[in-house]
């Protein structure tokens, strides 16, 4: 694992890219524990300035500071799709996992269930939820809410990243040598799903970011929680664009592409890294 | 026969299943939910300060019980969800009251479906076939810049695309207008100048399903096609001196697009969510508008209406694509 990061980052600069800025972002969120200012109160500095060597970023029209605001929004939103991707990873993996390995009329079942999910328009389906427990929607309850939601599609991608792995000669081995399924799957299978986990944690973070943007622009989450979200539902709710305040609506929104830019390709690098097919295209023009 | 059998009757299941499943989800959730939507009714209509009798109150209660169908228990409440379901009676608005929802759905929808049928073929169109060409000459150049632009661009959300434009476009260069979807007061005669002004307030929020579609379909095709350049009939078809441009749009492409109609299938139903925060950002007067509205206004019959007729037309979408599937692959056709 330590050795693939370590490749990663010497070769391929999508990945340098992607974990540079997210360990920058990791940086801000531990640096909101350092806030001087508390997120959740109004008016601690004065209104509307603009950036400046006091106040980095410049402060809101209600008396916040753009720069400290910001480190607990990436600080929020980070741990509510920690929460959201590792539930819907459970889910994925266990129907990946099931469907792949059982195949037969099991997998027929759940495998149109899970075409479902992926079909459904899930915006609508999530609005209206979060309309419905709008007082109650803070970051863990959002988090699982996506989490439950979230899943599908990489199930779908695990399954058949199982179904080739099922027809290989390791497979047979294992089983006349008399290996139970539990312990097949946990021991050779894992390790080598391993990274295709982790590309679609990748962006299944991102997916659930880019959710919880759209809630809370819409004004469905709690909005006193400082997210990218709320940042950017205020920040439009007070029309900071048309009073000129543009440090306060660029900021989350920069914040926001370059976290899913980030994220992105970490995911793409991750996943092409998988594939040798890509891998040998790769060297190719390095050496060409 | 065995095509019926093979083919469509799976499909056709699976139309049912989306369906059943998302009505079952809209029709479970807000039941399981811990607040009451007729005590949430109540309490705010008690907080608008008028004194009303106890009485009245239970009356109150009684009907929008009804209204809600939260009569009685959940597995005939589950009945007549589903009757109501089969009449397309989805009860009437709450802030418009007594404006039956569907007639309020009737004059948004037009709006969203024009702009979103001609979005999605115009970006998967765009999308295929630059990235079967950026595939294909990917040592040049611009297949190179182009990648780097969708690859940007492919991430972003739709509704950070949309509001960038709208800073871009129509704050800082005013080109185009802020919103909405006719200037204010034109009235609708079918005249040229009302088919400009249409395509002149249609034009950012379309600007920013394409660019966002596009380059998702960009990448995948990218992909695609490098696989397939090392097919065997490929080599074959370069060795006997077959020009480069018969090969991209007869050889690969033709053979990647296979997946990317599954894809589109698939896919619909984020491309509709997109549709409804671009809307929204744009107040373009669709259904991503009205969603937005019920939304902040709590009208909660209008939020289910919306979100079961979204499911029943995105499933019907995707049942379409694949019936005319065959169309395009011969395999499933003569099978």
């Amino acid at each position: 694992m330590l050795s693939t990061i370590r490749d990663l980052l010497k070769y391929d600069k999508r990945f340098t890219f992607g974990f540079s800025v997210m360990s920058l972002m990791i940086f801000l969120a531990i640096l909101s524990y350092f806030s001087p200012y508390d997120p959740k109160v109004w008016n601690i500095v004065p209104r509307d300035m603009p950036p400046s060597l006091k106040h980095l970023l410049g402060t809101t029209s209600m008396g916040q500071d753009v720069f400290w605001l910001a480190t607990f929004a990436i600080r929020n939103s980070l741990f509510l799709s920690l929460i959201a991707v590792f539930i819907s990873r459970i889910i994925a993996i266990f129907l990946g996992l099931i469907t792949g390995y059982k195949g037969g009329a099991l997998d027929r079942t759940l495998m149109t269930i899970n075409d479902s999910f992926v079909i459904l328009p899930l915006l609508p389906i999530l609005i209206l939820i979060a309309s419905v427990i709008k007082g109650s929607l803070n970051i863990r309850n959002l988090g699982i809410l996506l989490g439950i939601f979230g899943w599908a599609w990489d199930a779908r991608v695990l399954r058949s990243q199982i179904l080739s792995l099922r027809e290989r000669e390791f497979t047979y081995t294992a089983r006349l040598s008399g290996m139970r399924t539990l312990s097949i799957i946990l021991k050779e299978y894992l390790p080598f799903i391993m990274p295709l986990i982790m590309a679609t944690a990748m962006n299944n973070m991102l997916w659930v970011i880019g959710m919880e943007v759209t809630l809370a622009i819409l004004g469905l989450s709690s909005l006193e929680i400082p997210t990218l979200g709320t940042m950017i539902h205020w920040s439009v709710n007070s029309q900071s664009l048309l009073l000129g305040i543009w440090w306060w609506i660029l900021t989350p929104v920069f914040i926001c592409i370059l976290l899913f830019i980030s994220l992105y390709m970490l995911s793409v690098s991750i996943s092409e890294f998988l594939d040798p097919r890509t891998r040998l295209q790769r060297i190719e023009v390095m050496k060409g | 026969m065995l095509f019926f059998k093979s083919y469509l009757l799976p499909r056709i299941i699976q139309y049912l299943v989306v369906i059943f499943i998302g009505t079952t989800v809209v029709f479970v959730v807000p039941r399981f939910m811990p607040t009451d939507p007729v005590q949430k009714t109540l309490e705010l209509v008690a907080l608008q300060g008028t004194y009303i009798d106890p009485e009245a109150v239970e009356k109150l209660r009684e009907t929008l019980k009804e209204l809600y169908g939260l009569k009685g228990t959940l597995f005939e409440q589950y009945i007549v969800f589903w009757k109501r379901l089969f009449r397309g009676d989805f009860g009437p608005s709450f802030a418009q009251f007594p404006t039956p929802v569907m007639d309020l759905i009737k004059i948004s929808l037009p709006w969203t479906t024009v702009l979103l049928l001609f979005t999605t073929l115009l970006s998967w169109i765009i999308g295929n076939i630059l990235g079967g060409l950026a595939g294909y000459f990917s040592h040049q150049r611009w297949a190179r810049v182009l990648e780097g632009i969708a690859m940007v661009i492919r991430p972003v959300p739709y509704y950070i695309v949309a509001l960038g434009l709208l800073i871009i476009f129509a704050f800082a260069f005013p080109i185009f207008p802020v919103g909405g979807g006719l200037s204010v007061g034109r009235e609708l005669h079918l005249t040229f100048d009302l088919f400009v002004d249409i395509a002149k307030h249609a034009f950012l929020p379309a600007l920013s399903l394409v660019l966002v579609g596009s380059s998702v379909w960009f990448m995948t095709m990218r992909l695609l096609i490098s696989n397939i350049l090392r097919e065997d009939y490929v080599l074959y078809a370069q060795t006997g001196g077959i020009s480069d441009r018969e090969i991209v749009f007869q050889y690969a492409i033709r053979n990647a697009l296979l997946p990317q109609i599954t894809g589109l299938a698939l896919s619909l139903g984020q491309i509709f969510s997109g549709a409804l925060i671009t809307e929204q950002v744009f107040a373009y007067p669709g259904l991503g508008t009205l969603l937005y509205n019920s939304v902040s206004r709590g009208d909660y019959n209008l939020l289910m209406g919306i979100t079961l007729l979204s499911i029943i037309g995105i499933a019907t979408g995707v049942l379409i694509i694949d019936l005319i599937y065959p169309l395009f692959d011969p395999r499933i056709r003569y099978r």
